[in-house]
C-alpha cells in the first residue's frame, strides 16, 4: 500500500525576489511524488507559519538570497514554537555563508542547502527525515 | 553572400567531405556526444560553411557599423574610439559606506557608477517598516530620504560621472532625489548623465521588486520618459532588462524575445499618452546578460540589435537613427557563479565579459568571484574590474569592429536567434501583448521550464559545471567574505526618526497631499515627486501615497 504523500511548503520570506531556486526545488519535489505548495514572494514569517498549519505540511522549505536569513529563518522557528508545533521539519536554501549555518541550526533549522546543491540530495534528506 | 555557382560547388564539396573524410574518421574516433548543443540547448552542427548563409545578404543583414540594422555595432568605430564604460554595480550598508566603495572604484579606474539599493528601498519601504526587518542595507544601500542620497554622492561631482541606478517601481522618487542632489551641487538636470532602470515589466516576470499594478506602473514609467525628454536630454530613461530574465533561467532566445517584447510594450504605452516615437526612443537603453557560451552570446547581442532596429523602423515607423539603435549594458551571469572552488569564477567571468565586448556592449559589469557566497569583498571587486581592463588593454579584441562577423557559425546563430525571438514576440502579440502574457503566466512558465531543464541537465551530467558535478575537491571554508554591519538597520531607523523631527513637517504634509490629489488625475507626477523629495519626505511616505491610490500588484504563480 502506498503511504501518505509528503506535504511540503516552499516559501519565500522577506522581500527577496529571486525565486528560480525555490521554483526549481518545488518542481523537483513534486516530480519526486510530494505534494508541494509554493507561497510566492514577500511572505512574512507569520504568513508562512499560518499557511503551514492550514495546509498541514510535514516540511517547510525557506529560500532567501538577500542575506535576511539571519533574521527571518529564526523568526519562523520562533513562531512555530509559539504555536507549539514540533513535528514540522524546516530547511533553508539560498546564498547563505557557511559561518551563519551553525547559528541557524541552533535555532532549529534542520538543514541548509547552498548553491550547487543537487535536488536529489534534498529529496533524499526529506524522505529520511519524514517517516 | 556567394554567387550561385560557387555555392553549388561548396555544397558538393561539403557532401563529399562528409561522406568520405568525416565518415572514415567517425569510424575510428566517435564523437564525444550524440548531440551537441549551445548553452541554451540549441543544436550545434559539426561544421558551418557558406551554405548556412545562403539566404544572407551582406548589405541588408550586416551592413556597416553605425548603420541600419546595426548588426555590427551602434557606432562606426566602436572601441577604437572609446572603450565601453566600466561600471561595477555596488552598494551596501549605509550611504556612507557605499560612498566609500564608489570612491574606491573610481580611484581604481572605473568610469561610471552603478548604484545597488537595498530591497526596502526597491520596494518603497522606509527602513523602519516591519517588512524591512532584516533587509536594511543587505543587497544594496539603504535610502530613506534625500539626506541619505546627499551622503551617497558626497564628494562625487555629478557633472563628471555617469550614474546608473537599479531602481524600478519607485524610480521617479530616486530620480527626483538624484536631481535634487545635483541641484545642491550646482549641476542642472540637463547636464546629468546616467540611466534609471525603470523597467517594471521584468519585475513581474523575473525580479520581483514590483509595487503597483501594471497600468499605474506604466504611467509612472512614461511620466519619466516625458519629463526627461524636456529636462534631461542626456539621461537614459529606462534600461529594458533581459538580465534578470536570463538569471531566472531563460535561454538566450527567450532573453532577447521577452526583453524586446517588454520594449514594445513601453513604446506602445508612450505613444498612447501622446509622445512621439522619435522624441523618447533615442533615450531607451537595454541591459543584457553575458552567459557562458561565448559564441552564442555574441550572436545574441548582434541578433538583439538587428531585431530591435527592425521593430522600431517597421512596427513603429521611427525615423531618427538614434531611435533604431539598441544600446546596452551587460552584466556577466551571476547564476553561473559557483560556491564551489570560487576562484574558478574569475575564468567564467572573463569568458562572459569577452562575449559582451565581442558583442559590442556600451557598458559592462563583471561579477566578482565570491558572489555565490556573499556580497563581493573589495579584493574580489578589484579583480573583476581588472578583468575588464585586461580585455580592454591587453586582449586585442578591441582593435577592430565586430571581429567575429563573417564567421559562418556566429552569423548562423545570429540569424537563428533573431528568427526564434521574433516567433516568440509574435506569439506574445497573439496573446494580447506582454502584460496579458504575464498575467496569464505564459512568460514565467516558459522561463521556469528552461530553468528546470537546466538543473536536470546538470544533475544528469548532460551539462558539466566544473567543480560542481565534475572535478570536485574537498575545500575549507571561504575566507575574507564581506559582512554587512548588522547595526545598519538600527542606525537607519534612528536617522529616520531624527529627520522627521528636524524637517518642516507642515511642508511635507502639503506636498504629499498635492501628490495624492494629482495622482488621481492623468498629470505627470515627476514635478510633484521632486517637490516632495526636496522637502525631505521619505521614500516610504511618497510610495504609501501612491499605494493608496494605485493599489498593489499581486503575483499569481503557476508552477
Amino acid at each position: 500500500m502506498e503511504g501518505k504523500k509528503i506535504r511540503i511548503l516552499i516559501a519565500k520570506p522577506g522581500l527577496d525576489g529571486h525565486d528560480r531556486g525555490a521554483k526549481v526545488v518545488a518542481r523537483a519535489l513534486r516530480d519526486a511524488g510530494m505534494e508541494v505548495i509554493y507561497t510566492g514572494l514577500r511572505q512574512t514569517p507569520e504568513q508562512i507559519v499560518e499557511t503551514a498549519i492550514q495546509e498541514d505540511v510535514d516540511v517547510i522549505g525557506l529560500s532567501i538570497l538577500s542575506g535576511a536569513h539571519t533574521h527571518l529563518f529564526p523568526k519562523v522557528m520562533e513562531l512555530l514554537k509559539e504555536n507549539d508545533i514540533k513535528d514540522i521539519i524546516v530547511m533553508g536554501g539560498g546564498v547563505i555563508p557557511e559561518e551563519d549555518i551553525p547559528e541557524l541550526k541552533k535555532a532549529g533549522i534542520a538543514e541548509i542547502f547552498t548553491p550547487g546543491t543537487d535536488t536529489r540530495d534534498i529529496i533524499k534528506f526529506i524522505k529520511e527525515k519524514v517517516r | 553572400m556567394f554567387d550561385k555557382e560557387e555555392m553549388k560547388k561548396i555544397k558538393q564539396l561539403k557532401n563529399e567531405w562528409e561522406n568520405n573524410v568525416v565518415q572514415k574518421t567517425l569510424k575510428r574516433f566517435p564523437e564525444r556526444k550524440d548531440k551537441f548543443v549551445t548553452g541554451s540547448g540549441k543544436k550545434v552542427e559539426r561544421l558551418y560553411t557558406p551554405v548556412d548563409l545562403e539566404e544572407s545578404d551582406h548589405n541588408k543583414d550586416l551592413n556597416f557599423p553605425g548603420q541600419y540594422p546595426y548588426t555590427r555595432g551602434v557606432q562606426p568605430t566602436m572601441y577604437r574610439g572609446r572603450f565601453w564604460t566600466m561600471r561595477q554595480y555596488a552598494g551596501f550598508g549605509t550611504a556612507e559606506e557605499s560612498n566609500k566603495r564608489y570612491k574606491y572604484l573610481l580611484n581604481q579606474g572605473q568610469t561610471g557608477l552603478s548604484v545597488a539599493f537595498d530591497l526596502p528601498t526597491q520596494i518603497g519601504y522606509d527602513s523602519d517598516h516591519t517588512m524591512s526587518l532584516g533587509e536594511v542595507g543587505k543587497v544594496g544601500v539603504a535610502i530613506d530620504s534625500l539626506k541619505d542620497m546627499e551622503m551617497l554622492f558626497d564628494g562625487i561631482s555629478l557633472d563628471k560621472v555617469s550614474t546608473s541606478m537599479t531602481i524600478n517601481a519607485p524610480a521617479p522618487v530616486l530620480l527626483a532625489m538624484y536631481i535634487a542632489v545635483a541641484e545642491k551641487q550646482g549641476v542642472a538636470p540637463d547636464k546629468l548623465k546616467g540611466t534609471i532602470q525603470n523597467d517594471v515589466l521584468k519585475e513581474y516576470i523575473a525580479r520581483g521588486t514590483y509595487i503597483f499594478p501594471p497600468a499605474p506602473s506604466m504611467r509612472l514609467i512614461t511620466n519619466i520618459f516625458e519629463f526627461c525628454f524636456k529636462e534631461m536630454p542626456l539621461w537614459n530613461t529606462i534600461s529594458i532588462s533581459g538580465y534578470h530574465i536570463r538569471e531566472a533561467g531563460a535561454t538566450a532566445v527567450q532573453e532577447v524575445a521577452f526583453t524586446l517584447a517588454d520594449g514594445i510594450a513601453y513604446v506602445d504605452a508612450a505613444i498612447k499618452i501622446g509622445l512621439k516615437v522619435d522624441d523618447f526612443a533615442p533615450r531607451l537603453s537595454f541591459f543584457f546578460n553575458a552567459h557562458n557560451d561565448l559564441l552564442e552570446e555574441v550572436a545574441k547581442f548582434r541578433a538583439a540589435r538587428r531585431l530591435w532596429a527592425k521593430i522600431m523602423k517597421e512596427r513603429f515607423g521611427a525615423k531618427n537613427e538614434k531611435s533604431l539603435m539598441l544600446r546596452f549594458h551587460t552584466q556577466t551571469a551571476g547564476c553561473t557563479l559557483t560556491a564551489q572552488q570560487a576562484d574558478n569564477n574569475i575564468a567564467r567571468v572573463t569568458i562572459q565579459a569577452l562575449a559582451a565586448v565581442l558583442g559590442g556592449t556600451q557598458s559592462l559589469h563583471t561579477n566578482s568571484r565570491d558572489e555565490a557566497l556573499a556580497l563581493p569583498a573589495e579584493d574580489s571587486v578589484r579583480i573583476a574590474l581588472r578583468t575588464q581592463q585586461l580585455l580592454a588593454y591587453e586582449s586585442g579584441v578591441t582593435e577592430t569592429v565586430d571581429p567575429l562577423a563573417g564567421s559562418y557559425y556566429v552569423e548562423t546563430l545570429t540569424n537563428e536567434i533573431e528568427k526564434q525571438a521574433l516567433e516568440y514576440i509574435e506569439k506574445i502579440d497573439k496573446i494580447g501583448g506582454v502584460t496579458q502574457a504575464i498575467e496569464k503566466g505564459f512568460i514565467q512558465q516558459e522561463i521556469q521550464n528552461s530553468a528546470y531543464q537546466y538543473q536536470k541537465d546538470i544533475e544528469e551530467s548532460k551539462r558539466i559545471v566544473v567543480g560542481v558535478n565534475k572535478f570536485k575537491i574537498k575545500e575549507g571554508s571561504p575566507k575574507g567574505l564581506l559582512k554587512v554591519n548588522p547595526e545598519v538597520g538600527r542606525r537607519q531607523v534612528e536617522e529616520l526618526k531624527k529627520l522627521k523631527e528636524e524637517r518642516d513637517n507642515h511642508k511635507v504634509k502639503e506636498n504629499l497631499k498635492l501628490l495624492e490629489k494629482t495622482a488621481k488625475t492623468d498629470a505627470n507626477l515627476m514635478p510633484l515627486i521632486l517637490d516632495c523629495v526636496k522637502s525631505y519626505a521619505t521614500l516610504g511616505e511618497i510610495c504609501d501615497i501612491l499605494r493608496s491610490i494605485f493599489g498593489e500588484y499581486k503575483e499569481s504563480v503557476k508552477l
